[in-house]
């Protein structure tokens, strides 16, 4: 009954559009993307990823589908396949969609026309579009943020990371369609991957705490530094769509957190171990 | 290990030094989009112009943006030193 409300609620609305940005490279971008769409469709809203990564895509790897691309993003943007043809829909869970980025072009092919008239299309059929951002403020990532009504910015507490993050939000206040139309800003959600409690215990990581009084952007949560992440990529499968991963778990909160609802807020302290287990050096 | 820490406590952790620098850049950054790119090439021209009445080394004139609550100030500051004055 909940989902019919919801449903209903959505058919008036457009779907929203969310980038995955960062600024910096290797900081979890596309794992954020492919887990958080997996996520947001795992609970109930039918949500498309789309890789703005042209020459490097990788999504299609993440999400386990890079044998099913025939036509991409760039094939849609010049009319050489249609978009349900470039659509690949994930076979694990029913409302999760991947549109992935071309391989072979230049990234110059990206036309920000050509991507707004994809994104409008997408907006009459899904609840969330997902944009998977290049790394850098190139043209891919100009492109990638261009449309977005919220943003979830990936940092490691790590110095480079958050100045580029830094540079990332001021253009997202600055060179956005919303920026542009002066429309209400895109909406900013911190997270923060990577982290592990020990280290910053030690003092020798920033806090998430630190993290965010210098962005000073919502803060949405932190993801652990994780072996399930890698596993899962190894394997073609998002985090979220793993058994027992606290990595999924956190990923899981975000999502609800930006649904609206209350989560409290996890992995940001130093695990309790037993006697027997300090004693004996054990996890 | 906490033995050892006795010892080592005095100097600041890593991650504050990270905070403070990237305190310090950030807003170091943040500031700069009000300064536009022509500052520089502005400040070569009013020199040749300034120059040609008064003689004034490129030290003597200084071109600042600054920003006053919501007014960005464009200052312009050429000092004389008494030998060019006429």
């Amino acid at each position: 009954m909940i989902a019919d409300i919801f449903n209903n609620k959505e058919e008036q609305e457009l779907a929203k559009v969310v980038v995955v940005t960062s600024g910096k490279g290797g900081v979890g971008k596309t794992t954020t993307s492919a887990a958080f769409a997996a996520g947001l469709a795992i609970r109930g809203y039918k949500t498309v990823v789309i890789d703005f990564d042209v020459g490097l895509r990788n999504l299609d790897l993440i999400m386990g589908c890079e044998r099913r691309v025939v036509y991409d993003l760039l094939n849609v943007i010049h009319g050489e396949g249609s978009l349900n043809q470039a659509l690949i829909k994930d076979k694990r869970v029913g409302n999760l969609f991947i549109l992935p980025a071309s391989q072979t072009r230049d990234k110059d092919a990206l036309s920000m026309e050509g991507v707004g008239e994809v994104i409008a299309a997408l907006q009459q059929s899904f609840d969330y579009i997902v944009c998977d951002s290049p790394a850098g403020i190139e043209k891919g990532a100009m492109t990638a943020m261009y449309f977005a009504d919220e943003a979830l910015v990936v940092t490691n507490p790590e110095i480079s990371s958050v100045r580029d993050s830094d540079r990332i939000i001021g253009m997202l206040a600055s060179k956005t369609r919303r920026a542009e139309q002066n429309l209400s800003p895109v909406k900013e959600h911190l997270v923060i991957t990577r982290y592990d409690p020990i280290r910053v215990n030690k003092g020798d990581m920033l806090s998430a705490d630190d993290v965010h009084e210098i962005l000073a952007i919502p803060f949405l949560g932190v993801v652990p530094e994780s072996k399930s992440v890698l596993a899962a990529s190894n394997s073609g499968i998002p985090v979220t769509l793993t058994d027992d991963s606290d990595a999924g778990e956190a990923y899981f909160d975000m999502v609800d957190r930006f649904l609206g609802q209350d989560r409290p807020f996890r992995f940001m302290d130093v695990p309790k171990r037993s006697f027997l287990s300090r004693l004996f050096g054990t996890q | 290990m906490k033995f050892f820490d006795l010892f080592r406590s005095k100097r600041p952790s890593s991650a504050s030094i990270a905070k403070e620098r990237l305190q310090i850049i950030v807003s170091h950054e943040r500031r700069r989009p009000s300064t536009p790119d022509f500052l520089p090439s502005l400040q070569k021209d009013i020199l040749e112009v300034v120059r040609k009445y008064i003689h004034i080394n490129e030290n003597q004139i200084k071109l600042s943006v600054d920003r006053k609550g919501d007014c960005e100030v464009l200052e312009l500051n050429i000092s004389l030193s008494d030998s060019v004055k006429k």
